[in-house]
């Protein structure tokens, strides 16, 4: 199934049109209005759309989308394009549809624990809202300062505490959704439980796939009243990773385990002016949450089995400030990583736990043998990598040898019986991999259920799926709001 | 009708699923109601499909084929200190991996952590087409291709059969402490649920019990803990713990659904703590029985003879009866992806 668009595109009329849903101010297309909208946080990939969007009500993107649907004409939902994979890229000849101005948080209901909110609401801004009643929406993606609930939904995107508490999709109750037919549906609702097929799961994670997500019912949790967070220095990767093993095997379920390694620590450093143990070739996190009697029982276990694992040192943090700063080192890490080399490739793959050693050991193998820099800093706690690969772009030849790495780890994620990507979704980037994971028969099976939501092929084409023509690579770089220090990646 | 077919290895029951022009997967049917189809319909059994195929518990998944008994799963993570904790249904009564995804029925424990679609990864199943395909993972964290595995939860075995799935698993929590907060009516009953739920205790289980005259309420962790979180909640809603074997015998009554009337229809609804009153009236009025679960989320209704309706969506699980009550309306998209997923029509629909 081809997810090209028909010839009958006629852009001229379809701009016409456009102008009879939107004023001019709220549609862009010159080239200089254009240029910010060509690329998203994977900077490589970079191509103008036929014209950029800028509802303000759900009622106009459900125009905007019946108007692509007639003319035939692609469009592409956009948040805060911080995508890492290339998913919110335009397509050439098709309309960005972006949906910051959609911001408003609808509806707060403190006693049944949700938020009804439009998709261009910034993920922290839903924990913002509600903590006055000892409320938070859990999903806590490092970019969370900055990117969309739209965007989340549309990536099933993760962050530090997935282990315990899932990723987005575990947090959506309800959706309504304008589909890239130009219907409005609506999914599930107010209640945790359901009844007949679970719609709102299939929707989340569909990489914009299906059409716009207008309005999300999201389900808040009590915040956690005490936080016990350790960090711990070792020799070697291994110890570090023996440490993990050891934490999951006690029967504690921590809030978030990471690991940062040498080169990840050494830019953290030099970034947030973190001191860590000297001398370690890695760093674990580990941070435990709950009622204040629950952590006071479990902190010395904790405490025995790190202190078991051979550190150079544990420094379990004493205050609320101490912990923030070991979640900034951490959080900083992958855009301090910027400063030690011009430009990098953020990975996304997963591996089974127990293989996480022996994941690492061949990506520093795979790295020497490429004579390519690579720093790793992970949720050790899921086996999801997040390998940094440095290259440098003006150096002919150098994103090519970076990509070719940066393929040769996905492969091995693959073959250990992981994932191509834990929370960065498939995107532009990964479309090649699709098929490493899934068979013709898979493949088939998800382009039919595509097709189901959008027979014509118009959103987001060339995403996902390994069909339609990619875009230039450029050079992989800083996302705009990093080099301004806005955020970070993790 | 025929006696089902039984394979007992994933081809063969991709070619029971081509073998036939209609055909419906059963477990252990004891959610019976829902494979009561029409009589041309070839039954699918998956019990000849059994067993847990890997098991890893350092990375909190396990893999099992869709027969597997819940009962067989349950002991063998026990063994190495997890468990499902959405603590799925009748166990002793011998119901399969594959059913219980089918219908989306999880227990109290899906208060805390979540139910079925927060822990299923993956599933290996034989679309319309009598084709076998995967989709999801086999790793806790996955974001690649659309999340179909999370779709089947509560789709009743009318989009696919499956074959195979993957869950995510929790350790245990060391100690559990179960509390009886007794309640005047169903309005107090939901004010004790909602406060309760907004509250730091991080609670397991928060159910009304069948007798409607109290609230069971669960706490699991360290043992240390739990003496020290009840005695502030007793000091905020009035009750008693329970003794530990008390405690099990009333999770386990709730379990095995042995509260509920042996022939007339049991139902699942789904519904906020808020509607809980005029559900409880509705239930009496038609001297029925109810739990209701998930902090006010979900209840099961079991009534002498069936009724027209309870005022919400309600799924017939067991006994006479149509399928639904009020069945709630299909996504215009519902037709489009049955069609994608069984373009022949070879499962029932939804509505049957
Ligand atoms: C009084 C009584 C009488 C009983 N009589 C019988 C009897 O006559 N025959 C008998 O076999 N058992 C009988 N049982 C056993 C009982 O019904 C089963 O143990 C039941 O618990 C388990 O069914 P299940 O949960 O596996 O799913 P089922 O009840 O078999 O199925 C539930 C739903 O899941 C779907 N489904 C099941 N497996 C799959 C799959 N792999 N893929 C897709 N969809 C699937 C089905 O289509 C159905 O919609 C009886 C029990 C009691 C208490
Ligand atoms: C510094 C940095 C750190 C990051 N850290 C993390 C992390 O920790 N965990 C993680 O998972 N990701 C992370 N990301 C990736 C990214 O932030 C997430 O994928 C995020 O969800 C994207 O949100 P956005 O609003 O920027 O969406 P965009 O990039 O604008 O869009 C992302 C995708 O969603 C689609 N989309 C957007 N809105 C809608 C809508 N309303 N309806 C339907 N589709 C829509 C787009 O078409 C596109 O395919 C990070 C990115 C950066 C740059």
């Amino acid at each position: 199934m081809s997810s090209t668009v028909t010839s009958a595109a006629d852009p001229t009329r379809f701009l016409r049109r456009l102008g009879e849903i939107l004023p001019p101010a709220r549609v862009l297309a010159g080239p200089a209005q254009l240029a910010a909208y060509e690329s998203d946080g994977l900077t490589a990939f970079r191509t103008a759309p036929l014209a950029v969007a800028v509802p303000e009500t759900q009622a106009e993107v459900i125009a905007l989308v019946r108007l692509c649907h007639a003319e035939k004409i692609p469009f592409v939902a956009r948040g805060s394009g911080t995508s890492l994979s290339g998913g919110s890229t335009p397509v050439a000849g098709g309309l960005v549809i972006t949906l910051n101005r959609l911001n408003r948080i609808l509806r707060v209901d403190a006693a049944q624990r949700l938020a009804v909110v439009e998709p261009g609401v910034i993920n922290t801004a839903v924990t913002l809202a509600v903590a006055s009643y000892g409320l938070h929406y859990a999903p806590d993606p490092s970019s969370q300062s900055i990117c969309t609930i739209g965007g989340n939904v549309a990536f099933n995107s993760g962050g530090a505490h997935c282990l315990k508490y899932g990723m987005t999709s575990n947090h959506v109750l309800g959706l309504k959704a304008v589909l890239a037919t130009g219907e409005v549906v609506e999914f599930g609702g107010a209640s945790r439980e359901q009844l007949g097929p679970d719609w709102c799961g299939l929707f989340v994670g569909n990489e914009g796939l299906f059409g716009i997500a207008l309005e999300i019912t999201l389900q808040l949790l009590p915040r956690a009243e005490v936080f016990h967070t350790v960090l711990a220095g070792y020799r070697t990767l291994e110890q570090a990773g023996d440490a993990v093993s050891a934490i999951i095997a006690s029967g504690l379920l921590p809030g978030a385990i990471e690991i940062m390694d040498a080169l990840a620590l050494e830019a953290a450093s030099a970034a947030v002016h973190a001191e860590y143990p000297p001398g370690c070739e890695a760093v674990l996190i580990v941070e435990l949450e709950g009622p204040r009697e629950v952590v006071a029982a479990q902190r010395p276990q904790l405490d025995a089995l790190i202190a078991a694992s051979g550190p150079v040192e544990a420094r379990p943090a004493r205050d609320a400030t101490e912990r923030a700063a070991i979640w900034k080192g951490r959080k900083s890490a992958f855009s301090a990583v910027g400063r030690l080399s011009p430009d990098f490739i953020v990975q996304d793959g997963v591996v089974p736990r127990r293989r996480l050693g022996e994941a690492l050991r061949r990506i520093a193998e795979m790295s020497r043998a490429a004579g390519i820099r690579c720093a790793n800093v992970f949720h050790a706690g899921d086996g999801n990598l997040h390998p940094l690969i440095l290259y440098n772009g003006t150096e002919p030849g150098a994103l090519e040898r970076a990509e070719i790495l940066a393929g040769k780890i996905l492969h091995m994620c693959v073959e250990m019986g992981g994932s191509i990507t834990g929370e960065h979704g498939v995107g532009l980037e990964k479309r090649d991999y699709l098929a490493t994971m899934f068979n013709a028969d898979e493949l088939d099976c998800l382009h039919r259920l595509r097709a189901a939501f959008d027979p014509l092929g118009l959103a987001n084409p060339g995403k996902m799926f390994p069909d339609g023509t990619a875009p230039a690579l450029a050079q992989h770089g800083l996302h705009p709001l990093e080099k301004a220090g806005l955020i970070s990646r993790e | 009708m025929n006696a089902p077919l039984t394979p007992t290895t994933l081809a063969e029951l991709a070619a029971a699923v081509r073998s036939a022009p209609r055909v419906l997967a059963i477990g252990a049917r004891t959610k019976p109601r829902l494979s009561a189809v029409a009589p041309d319909v070839t039954l699918i059994s998956t019990l000849g499909l059994s067993g847990i195929t890997e098991y890893q518990p350092d990375e909190f998944t396990f893999t099992a084929l869709a027969g597997t008994p819940l009962r067989e799963i349950a002991a063998t993570l026990a063994a190495r200190g997890q468990y499902l904790p959405f603590d799925p249904y009748l166990l002793d009564a011998g119901a399969t991996l594959g059913g219980t995804l089918a219908v989306g029925l999880s227990g109290p424990g899906r208060f805390r952590f979540g139910g079925l679609r927060d822990f299923i990864l993956g599933v290996r199943f034989v679309d319309g087409t009598g084709r076998l395909v995967r989709l999801g993972g086999k790793v806790v964290k996955n974001a690649a291709g659309f999340d179909v595995p999370k779709f089947f939860v509560g789709s009743l075995g009318r989009f696919g059969v499956f074959g195979e799935l993957t869950f995510k698993v929790f350790p245990r929590p060391a100690a559990t402490l179960t509390l009886r907060l007794p309640v005047a009516d169903a309005n107090a009953a939901t004010q004790i649920l909602t406060a309760a739920a907004g509250a730091r205790w991080e609670i397991d289980a928060l159910d009304l019990l069948p007798s409607t005259d109290a609230i069971a309420l669960r706490l699991a962790g360290p043992a240390a803990a739990l003496p020290l979180l009840a005695a502030e909640i007793l000091t905020r809603f009035p009750g008693e713990i329970l003794a530990a074997a008390t405690a099990d015998a009333l999770w386990a009554d709730l379990r095995e659904l042995r509260w509920t009337f042996a022939d007339g229809p049991l139902l699942k609804l789904a519904l906020t703590p808020a509607q809980l009153p005029a559900l409880a009236a509705t239930v009496r009025t038609h001297a029925g029985r109810l739990h209701v679960t998930a902090g006010g989320n979900a209840a099961l209704v079991s009534l002498p003879a069936p009724i027209a309706s309870l005022g919400l969506p309600a799924l017939t699980l067991r006994g006479p009866g149509p399928l639904w009550l009020d069945a709630p309306a299909s996504p215009v998209i519902a037709a489009a992806v049955k069609t994608a997923l069984d373009p022949q029509n070879r499962f029932p629909s939804l509505a049957a």
